[in-house]
Order: C-alpha cells, then structure tokens, then sequence
C-alpha cells in the first residue's frame, strides 16, 4: 500500500507548493503526442477550409478585415493622442503610474477537454516560449484566464469561471475595487461583499485592478449583469457576464509583464528570463 | 518468450492510450458530463484478465498521466485508480466467474470507487460540491462493461496477450 501513501504525498506537494512542477512538465510531453493526435481532426479541417476558400471568399474577408483595420487605426489615432495627453497629466502630477506597451504573444486552444468540471483550456505553448506558472491570458475582447501549469510543450490555463478562480477587479466607471468569483457557469462571474448601498449599475464594465499583482490593470473582464437587492441582507448579490468569450475562443494572447523582457521579442542570444511575476 | 511478452505490453500499452484519448477527445457541451470512464474500464479489464502483469503500479503510472491530462491534482486518479487496480486483482478470480450482470454491478462499484475517491479528494482541497449527475459516468460504464470486455477480449485473443 505504499502506493496509496505516495500519491497522497504527491497530492498533499502538489496543492501546497510547487516543487512537482518539473514532474508534472516531464508527464505532459509523454501524454503530447495523444493530445496532438486528437487536435489533428479539427486541424486538418481548418486547413482543408483555408486551402479550399474560394479566391471570391478571400477577397471579401481581405475587405472586411481591411475595413475593419482603418476602424481601428483611427480609434488607435484617438488612443494615441490620450495616451500622450495621459503621460503629460501623469507627470504634472508626479504620478508613477503607467499603461505602457507589453510584450504579447499568441497560442492557439489544443482542441482535448479535461475534466468537466474544472474550467480548463489547453494551449499548444510552454516553457520553451518562456511562459511561466501564473501568466495572464486574454483574448481580443477580455481577460480569460491564468496559467497554472507550464509545461515544455503545452501549458494549462485556469479559466476565470473556475469556482477556484478570483480576479481583483474594479469598476471602470468609478474605480470601486472588488474581487470577481469563477461560478462554474462560463457565463457568469459573482461579485461578493458588495454593500447594498454601493455605487454599482448593470451595464458597469469591470476591468483588472492590478492588485494583486497578476493581471495587468486596465483590461476588461466582465459587465454587470443582475443586482439583486434584498435588504435583509448585509450585501447585495451582484453577477457579471465574462467579456472574454471563453467557451468560443481559439486563439489567446499571453502576456508579459512590462519588467520582464520577452526575450524572443530582443535579440536571440539572450539567455531566457525565468522570474516570478 | 521474451519477444511475446513485450508483444503483448505493446497491445496493453496501446489500448490504455486509446482509452485515454477517448478521455480528452472534444465532446459537445451537453455529453460532456456523461463522458464514461474509458480509462477505468481499460483499467479494470486487464487487471481482471492479466493480474500478474497490470496491477496496482499500472494503475498508479496511468493515473498519473490521467491527472496531466485532465489537470486535476497530481496523485488525484492515481490514488484512485491503483485503489480500484488493488481491490481488481485481489478479486480478480472471483469477479471473472460471475455471471454477466453480477460482473456488471462490481463493474459499476469499482467505477464509482474511482470517482469516489476524486470527489474525496476535490471536497477535501475545498472544491464545491456537484449535483447527483456527477454519477452518471459510472452508470454508463456499466452498461458499457459488456461491450468493452467483448471488444478487449477479443483483442487478446487476437494478439494473444499472455
């Protein structure tokens, strides 16, 4: 029965620090090829379709993608001049405080589910990209996630729907700062200890805080979609509605954070930086 | 000899990884849950047929994999699968002479030992609990034993996996 005394060491050593990590990375690239050859299917399709488009196809989306890209170049203009007007603001105040250019890449979902009821994804990136345990995740329109394990080839991403999970945010209309608990549900985050008489609106966009030190501040992470009052309680039950599409997203966005250089991004010589965040 | 036997590891080897990626292999959302456990059954029937050569390590290496793969705590289905290997063999004589329906229901007892186990160890690093739907796996893998058996023996036999 030593075996059953081993895994619960293992178990107790994995939840509680994380010197397993290196143990966990060598498993996952034995178990890679079995989740590549199940992402091989829907691949295979993507690639059939691409190859397949017609040339019509590919001019309409060349328009659109053109015409989406003059949108966002000229709201990019706007973001400039803010940015530079910001700056001046900042500096007159003598503030510190800075939303600064990070160091971005993309990966794509490996198509395998994992255990149904943990909120999950798979990515086809890791640590020879040099991502680390606790590296943010976004997608085009909101944070999605965090990194939990890294391994050499694949990484594995908590979602921020995780009933584990908990992100510092605050409402982008007023600042109140708040934390957003993972439900389960991918369409739902839950708000607690909110003060029935707190400034709070549905409609209210959250964006990462920054505490904590994770999440970037700045990005968006969920609207406000139900407030229930009830006075006999002490706090108003709030939910909000992930703006990342979590259940819909094939490509994500890793993010560096702006003291860590990506070193891929400078010159190739650079030895990899491995930091905590 | 020798030849043979590393022969049939090949085949056990094979039919553990192709019950794994039955485990990851993308379901629509609604299936999801009902997602019988391939792996166990695997699992079960070659302890039931070769106790001599997978037992509880067996077990325990592909619980490990299988904790990689669905990102659950390391040790979580190895703890739970070398369990469900320990009590196979030791009545692996027993439960191969029972008649089919009777194999059925240990069948489902040793499935739901494996979940069981998971579920102890989710509740006890403080994750919320499920609904009664959590279960249904092990129910469908006992309606599954019959054809899993028939397929991997014939498999066996086909190989002649000693």
């Amino acid at each position: 029965m030593g075996v059953v005394l081993l895994s619960i060491a293992l178990m107790t050593i994995d939840h509680r620090q994380h010197h397993l990590d290196s143990m966990r990375g060598a498993l996952s690239v034995v178990v890679y090829p079995l989740q590549l050859l199940v992402d091989l299917p829907g691949n295979t399709v993507d690639w059939f379709r691409e190859s397949l488009a017609t040339r019509r196809q590919l001019q309409e989306e060349n328009f659109s993608l053109r015409k989406q890209q003059l949108v966002l170049n000229t709201q990019l203009q706007k973001l400039e001049t803010l940015e530079a007007e910001n700056r001046h603001l900042r500096a007159l105040l003598d503030s510190s405080f800075q939303v600064g250019e990070r160091p971005m890449l993309i990966a794509a979902l490996l198509s395998v589910d994992m255990d149904p009821y943990r909120h999950q994804i798979e990515i086809n990136k890791g640590s020879l990209d040099n991502l680390f345990d606790g590296q943010p995740l976004l997608d085009s329109r909101g944070v999605m996630g965090q990194l939990i394990h890294v391994g050499p080839f694949t990484s594995t991403a908590m979602l921020i729907t995780d009933p584990a999970h908990a992100i510092p945010v605050q409402i982008n209309r007023n600042g109140l700062r708040t934390i957003a608990l993972g439900t389960g549900k991918f369409d739902q985050l839950e708000l607690p200890n909110i003060p029935n008489n707190a400034d709070i609106q549905v409609g209210d966009l959250l964006v990462s805080s920054g505490l904590g030190g994770r999440f970037p501040p700045g990005y968006p992470v969920a609207e406000v979609v139900e407030i229930e009052q009830d006075p006999g309680r002490a706090f108003s039950q709030v939910l909000a509605q992930p703006r990342a599409q979590l259940d819909r997203s094939r490509e994500v966005l890793l993010v560096w954070p702006e003291q860590i250089e990506h070193p891929s991004m400078q010159d190739a010589s650079e030895p990899p930086v491995e930091e905590a965040p | 000899m020798n030849l043979t036997r590393s022969h049939g590891g090949i085949i056990i080897l094979i039919t553990l990884a192709l019950a794994m990626i039955l485990t990851i292999i993308p379901l629509p959302d609604s299936l999801v849950r009902l997602r019988p456990d391939w792996v166990g059954l695997t699992l079960i029937f070659w302890c039931l047929a070769l106790p001599y050569r997978v037992s509880v390590g067996s077990g325990f290496v592909v619980g490990l994999l299988l904790d990689v793969l669905s990102g659950t705590l390391l040790g979580q289905h190895a703890l739970a699968l070398s369990l469900t290997a320990y009590v196979c063999v030791r009545l692996h004589a027993r439960i191969r002479a029972y008649p089919a329906w009777q194999q059925m229901l240990t069948v489902l007892v040793l499935l739901v030992l494996h979940q069981l186990v998971v579920l102890w160890v989710d509740r006890t690093i403080g994750r919320p609990g499920h609904s009664l739907a959590y279960w249904l796996p092990s129910l469908i893998g006992m309606f599954l034993w019959p054809l899993v058996y028939r397929w991997l023996d014939s498999v066996r036999r086909a190989f002649s996996v000693q």
